[in-house]
């Protein structure tokens, strides 16, 4: 156990938990960490948010710092990329044909954005954003008298906006459903940000469908919509969703559906090889059900189940998933999944921006979007964690007190 | 660099050497404080970087606004001097304050 080597493909936020968490349960082996880009380990919510803002410095985005990492005697090395993992050999094979053998390997490759299938969509002023390198690249086009249009309602594009706008960046956001942030929320929340962005100065296209990104000397310089409007831009950020980086488990003979499937431990379906975060497709607590869940958590989460497992220690207790957004000056703390909900109350008042939606299926509490209000978000992970059965109108009634129905669930 | 001493629910100690700007959190992160999660990375969203802080020290520390306030009412093992040490910048002045850690995170 003490000589073995641990390596880990990709160097983002599931590589430093099951580093650090390996680490900190007295794991004595060989730690690697391999990743593609320039950087070590770092936190990529900022980057949509404080980071693009200007107000963090790179400096704080990195988990550890090098010292750490050196005195922990964890080598992490930058700008290499894993191309082939050979299960039988238990070897893995960079792009440049440099071989590095392993007891254990992790998979914790993450996402990557969907690209647009549109011609233009290549032109250098044609964003998206997932990198550290991406938010170095798009800031030049943040600030007062640029139009930026995104393509994309979802956190990623709603959050770069609000930013921009804030900067005095003209912003369009451009979205092919009828809502947003319809794949991940339900209409009232998506109306309440409709809403809240319109009044920065936001102007937001619902149902609305790109026909082409035109440009000259290689620049994208407007859009076409379907409707026959043409928008100025001088850049364009493109956030339609990401895919799972699972090639090259796949191509190593994992077992793969969306995602890299792993069981309540982070094993996959072959011996010594665990897979962790968004590019892991996992059964979740407490649906009952498969899914691949693209969030902090869940990469904290699943890079502490590996850790242990590597470790032959009994898997950490788990959470229920949940996720956070911030826009302007509004925090969306989310608890649990409300994909499917056949129900929901609302507590408090949309009006004063300060609201919690609870969602219900089955009458068991299973979500709840909260919206500057931390105390309902705490209490929802609580009871859905619980599978709890509350009553719908206890949590409508904002004058029954959370913590006396939390106490009821116990 | 002003020395910080964390001291887990079990009694064990460890001091760090802070870095002036950076939030408790980020210290304890940085130095793989055993206890601070700080699964949000000091969005005040989480309650994983949870402390206790002495009254005696609430000059240098401050107190906690509403929102991490609200955290805290319904985070775990609450106490009156409890904090989310990700809200807590790190000054000069902090040089040998004690944070504790509760049992669980
Ligand atoms: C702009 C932005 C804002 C976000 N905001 C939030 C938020 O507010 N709240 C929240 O909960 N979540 C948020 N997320 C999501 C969260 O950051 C991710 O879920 C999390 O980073 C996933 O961690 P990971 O380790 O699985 O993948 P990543 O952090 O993506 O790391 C994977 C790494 O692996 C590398 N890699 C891939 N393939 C290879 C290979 N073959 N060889 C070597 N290296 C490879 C990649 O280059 C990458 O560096 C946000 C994400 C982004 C991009
Ligand atoms: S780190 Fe999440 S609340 Fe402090």
């Amino acid at each position: 156990m003490s000589d073995a080597t641990v390596l880990i493909v990709g160097a983002g936020q599931a590589a430093a938990q099951t580093a650090t968490s390996l680490r900190q349960g007295g794991f004595e082996g060989k730690i690697t960490i391999l990743g593609e880009e320039p950087s070590p380990p770092y936190q990529r919510p900022p980057l949509s948010k404080a980071y693009l803002k200007g107000e963090l410095e790179q400096e704080r985005l990195y988990f550890k710092n090098a010292e750490w990492y050196e005195s922990q005697n964890i080598d992490v090395l930058t700008n290499i990329t894993i191309s082939s993992v050979d299960a039988d050999s238990m070897s893995a094979t960079t792009q440049s044909g440099k071989i590095f053998n392993f007891d254990h390997l992790v998979f914790a490759t993450g996402s990557r954005n969907r690209t647009l299938p549109m011609e233009g969509a290549q032109l250098e002023n044609v964003f998206g954003l997932r990198n550290l390198v991406d938010v170095d690249a798009l800031r030049p086009h943040v600030g007062p008298d640029k139009n930026l249009v995104i393509i994309g309602a979802g956190y990623i594009g709603l959050e770069t906006a609000a930013v921009a706008q804030t900067l005095g960046t003209h912003v369009t956001v451009l979205e092919l459903a009828d809502r947003v942030l319809a794949r991940v929320t339900s209409p009232i929340i998506s109306a309440f940000y409709e809403d809240l962005h319109r009044r920065y100065g936001v102007n937001i296209k619902t149902r609305c469908s790109t026909s082409s990104i035109n440009g000259k000397d290689g620049k994208a310089d407007s859009v076409t919509l379907a409707s026959g409007e043409t928008l100025p831009c001088d850049a364009l950020l493109i956030g339609i969703g990401i895919l799972p980086n699972i090639e090259v488990a796949a191509e190593a003979g994992i077992k793969c559906e969306d995602g890299i499937l792993v069981d309540e431990a982070g094993r996959t379906n072959i011996p010594h090889i665990y897979a962790a975060g968004d590019c892991a497709k996992r059964f979740i607590l407490p649906y009952g059900r498969l899914g691949r869940l693209e969030s902090v958590h869940n990469a904290i989460e699943q890079g502490k189940q590996v850790a242990a497992a590597i470790m032959g220690k009994p898997a950490p207790k788990l959470d229920c998933p949940w996720f956070w957004s911030d826009q302007y000056n509004i925090k969306l703390q989310i608890a649990g999944l409300s994909t499917d909900y056949d129900n929901f109350v609302i507590r408090g008042d949309s009006d004063n921006e300060k609201f919690a939606v609870f969602y219900f299926k089955d009458d068991i509490l299973i979500a709840a979007d909260a919206i500057n209000s931390a105390p309902e978000f705490m209490t929802a992970k609580r009871l859905i964690t619980a599978k709890a059965k509350v009553p719908p109108e206890w949590l409508a009634d904002s004058d029954r007190s959370l913590k006396d129905i939390a106490a009821q669930f116990k | 660099m002003p020395k910080i001493l964390f001291m887990s629910h079990a009694g064990e100690e460890h001091s760090i050497e802070a870095k002036v700007g950076d939030s408790l959190m980020e210290a304890a992160v940085k130095n793989s404080i055993a206890g601070i999660d700080a699964d949000c990375g000091g969005a005040c969203a989480c309650a994983t970087c949870h402390v206790y802080i002495d009254s005696s020290y609430s000059a240098l520390t401050g107190t906690p606004d509403d929102m991490e306030q609200s955290m805290l009412d319904f985070a775990d093992e609450v106490q009156p001097t409890s904090r989310l040490s990700c809200q807590i910048p790190i000054t000069e002045e902090m040089e040998g304050i004690v944070v504790r850690l509760p049992e669980s995170q």
